[in-house]
């Protein structure tokens, strides 16, 4: 039996929302309480990633740097060199979406500590449109050698992810989303960096999700309960470094896995779990996110159900895949 | 390093720079040669004078910090960084080669003295401004200095003048960053490729202390940098102008070698012209 403690109104309609940046945003200022090294910049988007309680705490310690988001990259990682720990904030369209190179030279490959936040990634962006909907980040920052990425689950752990990359020494990509999401765990719920947490047990399939598809996850397996398919979730709030440990256990456990993500499943989320199982463990798996295509404006509880990636749509996926494919690891 | 070197000597710490180049490059079979001697003469003057660095404890506090946006030109930073005893002349050598410190393009992490990873044009300045921010804003320390160099074709890159807002509105007086003006880029000429000029007028516009130089004169280079020290209240640019391949003159003034290096034959006449050698092993030497 897993120890991971959900919330428990998780599936209650008044069940606690918050947008997942404001998590950030609260962490930010903490870290920045009890580490004077940390300087937080932005680039003219302060508010909207949540910066702007460090901004008011510590306004010696912030850094505007305009609509530049390559200087701002650039510049984190002379303020890394000079001993700081730089913040480094925008949309992840533009951060890394306009500066990956920036990031890959003076970051990654440099080995300085700049965390890059990434906010209104996902679609849940929604009315913004396309071009602001930052689905390809994650297969972005995955290739980067150094670097450690972290898409929260919610808000609670977000704020846990922000003190704990202000103090590991190392390039970090931290992807906030946007609109209001259920809280999905608790103050006391574990949250380490390159850590996976089973979140509910099961037997039948392995659904293993990052970020705001964790909680979609967790509605497809009570839809699936009721059908008779007993879903193991798993939440992976670290994409890079992955728990490959816990992953292959319960593929093990489990012989199917589903994995769920907001954003292009090439490359992505699902494309890391396919690569570690693939290597170590072959087990058949079904890929849900973007399906090589934009997106495109609309409220988040729309665009989920558009492009299928709500609790109802993975549980109807779900239940199609366990019907067809066999359980593998079984003697 | 601080001024014990005349005029005189550090011309020809320059010119034995020059030939550490030829034959690092000529043993490494690819490489960026006009870059890399025209730029001698502001290495020879940064390392052997201006810097405050400690080559044995690459680390040190209280350094300044230098750092090579351009960084296709670093077989003359590493030539400098050897004599000034950085690391042992015989691993110039090893430049471009597997298993070197001396990377075709400079990396931090592997060789301790640089400061940055460079190389992709165009972000040198705002790393230089992140730390030269940090110094004015974060540690009140006014006794250091961050330098950067940038090669004039890099200024067609957007980042540079994303960097020259943020260091004129920042007001980043101890940054001081030079631009070797040596008028060539891979393509041809740098105004044929995307003109430059103004480009004392495009600094100073940006909020820059804006000197032009000659490149080529130690004495020029040094009165620049101790002028940029003395303004206080903006960051300082040097324009450099520069002869690409300053000192062969089968290379000056030819775009063509901006990314090739000399073979066998074009390395031993080129340093014929640059003067007999003493101290440096060429392995065909036998050949001069």
């Amino acid at each position: 039996m897993n120890q991971y403690q959900l919330n428990p109104n998780l599936f209650n309609d008044d069940i606690t929302q918050e947008p997942i940046r404001v998590g950030f945003g609260r962490g930010l200022r903490v870290a920045g309480e009890i580490n004077d090294k940390i300087v937080a910049l932005s680039a003219d988007l302060t508010d909207s990633t949540q910066e702007g309680s460090f901004r008011d705490t510590f306004p010696d310690r912030f850094i505007e740097t305009g609509i530049a988001e390559q200087n701002l990259a650039a510049v984190s990682s002379g303020l890394a060199l000079a001993g700081k720990i730089p913040f480094a904030s925008s949309f992840a369209a533009f951060n890394p979406g306009r500066n990956w190179e920036q990031i890959r030279t003076t970051i990654a490959l440099n080995d300085q500590p700049v965390k890059i936040i990434g906010s209104h990634a996902g679609i849940s962006d929604g009315p913004d449109g396309a071009t602001h909907q930052m689905l390809e980040d994650i297969a972005l920052m995955r290739v980067l050698p150094n670097m450690i990425i972290i898409v929260p689950g919610d808000s609670l752990e977000a704020e846990k992810a922000t003190k704990l990359i202000a103090e590991n020494g190392k390039p970090c990509y931290l992807r906030l989303a946007r609109e209001k999401t259920p809280i999905i765990s608790t103050d006391q719920s574990p949250f380490e960096i390159g850590k996976a947490y089973v979140v509910r047990d099961g037997a039948d399939v392995s659904l293993m999700g990052t970020g705001t598809m964790t909680y979609q996850l967790l509605v497809a397996a009570n839809i699936l309960a009721q059908q008779g398919i007993n879903a193991e979730v798993v939440h992976v709030p670290t994409v890079k470094p992955l728990d490959t440990e816990t992953i292959i256990d319960s593929a093990r456990r489990t012989g199917r896995v589903v994995t769920a993500e907001e954003a292009q499943i090439a490359a992505g989320f699902g494309g890391a779990v396919a690569e570690v199982l693939g290597d170590q463990l072959p087990t058949p798996i079904h890929r849900i996110g973007m399906q090589d295509r934009f997106g495109e404006s609309g409220e988040t509880e729309e665009l989920f159900d558009h492009f299928e990636i709500s609790g109802k749509h993975i549980a109807r996926k779900v239940q199609d895949f366990v019907n067809n494919t066999p359980q593998y690891h079984r003697n | 390093m601080g001024g014990q070197l005349t005029i005189s000597e550090l011309q020809k710490k320059a010119n034995d720079l020059r030939k550490e180049v030829i034959c690092m490059l000529e043993s490494a079979g690819s490489g960026h040669t006009a870059g890399s001697l025209d730029l001698a003469d502001i290495m020879a003057a940064l390392y052997f004078d201006i810097l405050k660095v400690d080559p044995k404890n690459p680390n040190w506090e209280e350094r300044d910090i230098f750092s090579l946006s351009n960084g296709h030109t670093v077989p003359i930073q590493y030539a400098a960084m050897a004599e000034a005893g950085f690391f042992d002349k015989s691993e110039l050598t090893t430049l471009r080669k597997l298993g070197s410190r001396l990377q075709g393009h400079p990396e931090r992490v592997i060789l301790p003295g640089l400061e940055t990873t460079s190389g992709p044009l165009g972000s040198g300045l705002s790393q230089a401004a992140g730390y030269a921010y940090s110094l004015q804003y974060l540690d009140n320390n006014k006794h250091r200095f961050v330098y950067t160099i940038m090669g004039d074709g890099e200024l067609d890159e957007g980042n540079v003048w994303e960097a020259a807002m943020f260091a004129g509105k920042y007001k980043l007086s101890q940054l001081i960053a030079f631009i070797d003006r040596n008028n060539i880029q891979i393509d041809g000429s740098t105004e044929s490729v995307m003109p430059l000029e103004d480009l004392h007028v495009k600094w100073e516009s940006f909020g820059w202390h804006v000197i032009e130089i000659d490149g080529h004169n130690i004495q020029s280079i040094i009165d620049a940098v101790n002028m940029s020290k003395a303004i206080t209240n903006r960051p300082s640019m040097i324009i450099a102008y520069t002869i690409a391949g300053k000192g062969v003159d089968f290379m000056e003034y030819d775009y063509k070698w901006h990314g090739i290096s000399p073979n066998t034959e074009q390395a031993a006449r080129a340093l014929q012209e640059l003067g007999v050698l003493d101290d440096i092993d060429l392995s065909k030497e036998a050949e001069l």
